[in-house]
C-alpha cells in the first residue's frame, strides 16, 4: 500500500509540477523565449503573497486574487521592457538577460528576506488536512486542489488559446510574427499579454510551492526552474497538456525514488528525465522533435 | 603573422593578408613578460595576494571556457558548474588513492574531458534555451550522484589528503603556480583553437549558424570538441579549486553561481573575443573585492552590469576598446589589406571583425 500511497501522492505533485511549467512552455511557445528567471519569478510571486498576508491579515486564499494580478502586470513590463529588447537582439542575448535577472533576484531577496524559509498558511486545515483511503493512502487537500486547478489551469488556457479571438491573435504571432504584423497585429502588445498570462500561471505555482512546502530565495533556480524544464523536456516541448503529463511522470519518479531511499527523491526524478532524454528526446507527446 | 606577398605588377591588385592588423610580436612577448612576472610573484608578496589571484585564475579559466561555449560555438550552458564540481571530486579520488593533489590536478582535468562525451551525447539533443537547462540539470544530477556516495563525504564533502608534510609557504607557491600554469594553459589552447581549422567554423557559427552549416562546416563536431574542451578546462579549473581550498564540498563545488560568475565576466568583458574574459574577470574581482562586505550584492550589480552590456553594449568592454583603438591582442582572424589603400576587410568574418 505504501508504493499505491507514493504513486498517488507523485501523480498529485505533478499538478503543481504542471503549474511550475506550462508558463514556460507558453512563452517559449508563443515568443521563442527560454525564461531562466522563470523560478525566481515564482518565487517572488510567493514573497509577495507573504507580505500581503503578514500586512493585510486576509485569508490566505483572498491573497490569490491579489498576487496573480500582480504578477501578471510584472509579466507584461517584463515582456515589454526587458525581453522584447533582449530578444530584438537575439537569442543569446535573450538567455543572458535572463540569467542575469534570475541572479539579481534571487541574490536580492538573499540580501532583503535572508536565506530564511518561509512558508504560507502552514495553520490552516486546508494544508495539513488529507482524506484517509483505507489505513496507509492519504490524500492531502492542498495536492487535491493544486491538481484541480492545474487542470482548470491548462484548460483554461487550451480554450483561451483555440478558442477566443485573442488566443487566435496569439497562435498567429507565433506562427509567423511578420506576417501577423503586417494583418495589423500588434505583435510586441500580443506577446506582452501571452508573457502576462504565463506570470499569473508562474504567480499560481509560487503561491502553491509556498504552501505544500517552504520558500527560500534559492527555491527558485534548484527547484522551481529545474522542475518546470523537467517536466516540459519529459512531456514534449510546445504542448501544454504535455506539462501535466511531464509532470505526473516527474512526481511519480520522485516519489518512487523516495520509497526507495529518503535521499534518492531528487535523483531519480532527473534520471527519468535523462532516460526520457536518450530515448525520447521528442517528449512523451510532442510532434517535433527538437526545436 | 603570415604574409602572403603578391608580385607588385599592378598596386590596386596587391593584397596582403595578415592575421593581424598591427604586428602582435609585441603582444606575445608582453604576455611572456607577463607570465614570468606572474610566476615570480610568490617570492615577492605576501600570500594574501596570491590566494586572491588563484581566485582571479579560476573565473579567468571559467570564463574562457564560458567564452568559447558561448561565445563561439553559440552554446550556453549554465551547467559548468557539473565540471567544476567533478573536476574538484576527480582530484579528490585520485588524492584518496596516494596520488599528490598536484600530479592528480592534469588527470581529473582530462577525466572531465572524457566524462564530457556521455554528457554531450546526452544535452545535445537540445538546442538554445532547453541546453541552457538542460545542462543545468545535468550539473544538478551530477551532484546528487556524488553525494551518494559516502566514502567520498556524502553531502559535506571531505578534506583534500596528500597535503602532509608540505610547508604552508611552499603549498600557497605550488597551488599559485598550479592555478597560473591552468590559466596559461587555457588561454593558449583558446587561442590554438580558434587560429586552427576549427577556429574558423566555429567564427563561423558565431556569425551566422545557418550559414555556416550551408557551407558545408561541420557545426556539430566543432560543438562536441568545445564543449569537450570546456569541459577539460572547467576541470581543471575545479581541480585548482578544491586545491586551493584544501577540500572538496558538493554543494560550494557544484554551486550554479561559478556559471553566473563565468557568464558576467565574460560578457562584461566582451564575448567572442579572447580579450573579453580577462578584462571581465579584473572587472569581476575588483567589483568582489570592493563589495565584499556587503555580502551577496557583487552578484546583484554583476547580474544588473551584465543585463546593461548584454542590451547596450553587445561586444563588452573590449568590444569599446576595440572599437576606438582597432587592436587585436590575440589576433585569430585574417585580416586582408590591399596594397594601395590602407583600408581592409577581415575574411571568414561578416559584420565583426574577428
Amino acid at each position: 500500500m505504501a508504493w499505491v500511497n507514493a504513486i498517488i501522492q507523485g501523480v498529485l505533485t505533478g499538478g503543481l509540477y504542471a503549474l511550475f511549467a506550462c508558463g514556460l512552455s507558453l512563452m517559449f511557445g508563443v515568443m521563442k523565449v527560454v525564461n531562466l528567471a522563470h523560478g525566481d519569478l515564482a518565487v517572488v510571486a510567493g514573497y509577495v503573497g507573504v507580505g500581503i498576508i503578514t500586512v493585510t491579515h486576509i485569508p490566505v486564499l483572498w491573497s490569490f486574487l491579489i498576487v496573480v494580478p500582480v504578477m501578471a502586470v510584472v509579466g507584461y513590463a517584463l515582456q515589454r521592457t526587458l525581453i522584447q529588447s533582449a530578444l530584438n537582439r537575439g537569442v543569446l542575448t535573450t538567455l543572458i538577460v535572463t540569467l542575469g535577472l534570475s541572479m539579481v533576484i534571487e541574490n536580492a531577496l538573499l540580501e532583503f528576506f535572508t536565506a530564511n524559509s518561509r512558508g504560507i498558511g502552514a495553520s490552516m486545515t486546508l494544508v495539513t488536512g488529507s482524506f484517509s483511503l483505507g489505513s496507509q493512502v492519504e490524500l492531502p487537500y492542498l495536492l487535491l486542489l493544486i491538481f484541480a486547478v492545474a487542470v482548470a489551469v491548462l484548460l483554461g488556457l487550451q480554450w483561451f488559446l483555440s478558442g477566443s479571438s485573442y488566443g487566435r491573435l496569439i497562435r498567429a504571432v507565433a506562427d509567423d510574427q511578420e506576417a501577423a504584423q503586417l494583418s495589423g497585429a500588434n505583435y510586441a502588445h500580443v506577446f506582452g499579454i501571452a508573457a502576462a498570462l504565463a506570470l499569473g500561471t508562474v504567480a499560481l505555482g509560487g503561491m502553491a510551492f509556498g504552501m505544500y512546502s517552504t520558500l527560500d530565495p534559492t527555491a527558485g533556480t534548484d527547484t522551481i526552474l529545474l522542475f518546470a524544464f523537467v517536466a516540459v523536456v519529459i512531456g514534449g516541448l510546445g504542448s501544454l497538456w504535455g506539462t501535466l503529463l511531464g509532470g505526473i511522470v516527474l512526481g511519480v519518479a520522485q516519489q518512487i525514488g523516495a520509497q526507495i531511499n529518503i535521499s534518492d527523491e531528487l535523483l531519480a526524478g532527473y534520471l527519468v528525465f535523462l532516460l526520457v532524454l536518450v530515448l525520447r528526446p521528442q517528449g512523451l507527446v510532442s510532434r517535433r522533435a527538437q526545436t | 603573422m603570415s604574409v602572403i606577398a603578391q608580385p607588385e605588377t599592378r598596386a590596386a591588385q596587391t593584397f596582403r593578408v595578415t592575421r593581424s592588423r598591427r604586428n602582435v610580436v609585441w603582444t606575445g612577448a608582453g604576455a611572456l613578460i607577463a607570465v614570468v612576472a606572474l610566476a615570480d610573484l610568490p617570492y615577492r608578496v605576501y600570500s594574501g595576494t596570491t590566494s586572491l589571484l588563484v581566485q582571479a585564475f579560476i573565473v579567468l579559466t571559467l570564463a574562457s571556457m564560458w567564452n568559447l561555449l558561448a561565445g563561439y560555438a553559440g552554446l550556453v550552458s549554465v551547467g559548468q558548474q557539473g565540471f567544476v564540481g567533478l573536476g574538484a571530486y576527480f582530484v579528490l579520488i585520485f588524492a584518496l588513492h596516494g596520488l599528490s593533489p598536484f600530479a592528480a590536478l592534469p588527470v581529473a582535468a582530462i577525466a572531465c574531458g572524457v566524462a564530457a562525451l556521455p554528457l554531450w551525447w546526452l544535452v545535445s539533443r537540445l538546442r538554445s534555451g532547453y541546453f541552457a537547462i538542460a545542462t543545468w540539470v545535468l550539473a544538478a544530477t551530477l551532484m546528487l550522484f556524488i553525494e551518494r556516495f559516502n566514502s567520498l563525504g556524502g553531502g559535506t564533502g571531505l578534506p583534500l589528503p596528500g597535503f602532509t608534510g608540505m610547508s604552508p609557504k611552499l603549498l600557497t607557491a605550488y597551488t599559485y603556480w598550479a592555478g597560473l600554469a591552468v590559466t596559461v594553459v587555457a588561454l593558449l589552447a583558446v587561442y590554438l583553437l580558434l587560429r586552427s581549422r576549427v577556429g574558423l567554423v566555429l567564427t563561423a557559427i558565431r556569425d551566422d549558424e545557418v550559414a555556416a552549416r550551408s557551407s558545408g562546416a561541420r557545426v556539430g563536431l566543432a560543438r562536441l570538441l568545445v564543449f569537450v574542451v570546456a569541459g577539460v578546462g572547467c576541470g581543471a579549473a575545479g581541480a585548482v579549486l578544491a586545491i586551493s581550498q584544501l577540500q572538496v564540498q558538493p554543494s560550494a563545488d557544484f554551486s550554479v553561481s561559478w556559471t553566473a560568475e563565468m557568464a558576467f565576466a565574460t560578457i562584461i568583458g566582451g564575448l567572442g573575443t579572447i580579450e573579453g574574459p580577462i578584462i571581465g574577470t579584473v572587472v569581476y574581482m575588483v567589483l568582489q573585492q570592493t563589495l565584499q562586505n556587503f555580502n551577496a550584492w557583487y552578484l546583484i550589480i554583476l547580474g544588473l552590469v551584465a543585463i546593461v552590456v548584454a542590451l547596450f553594449a553587445r561586444r563588452g568592454l573590449w568590444g569599446l576598446v576595440d572599437s576606438r583603438l582597432n587592436i587585436r591582442l590575440f589576433p585569430v582572424g585574417y585580416w586582408l589589406r590591399s596594397g594601395r589603400t590602407e583600408g581592409g576587410g577581415t575574411v571568414g568574418s561578416g559584420a565583426n571583425p574577428v
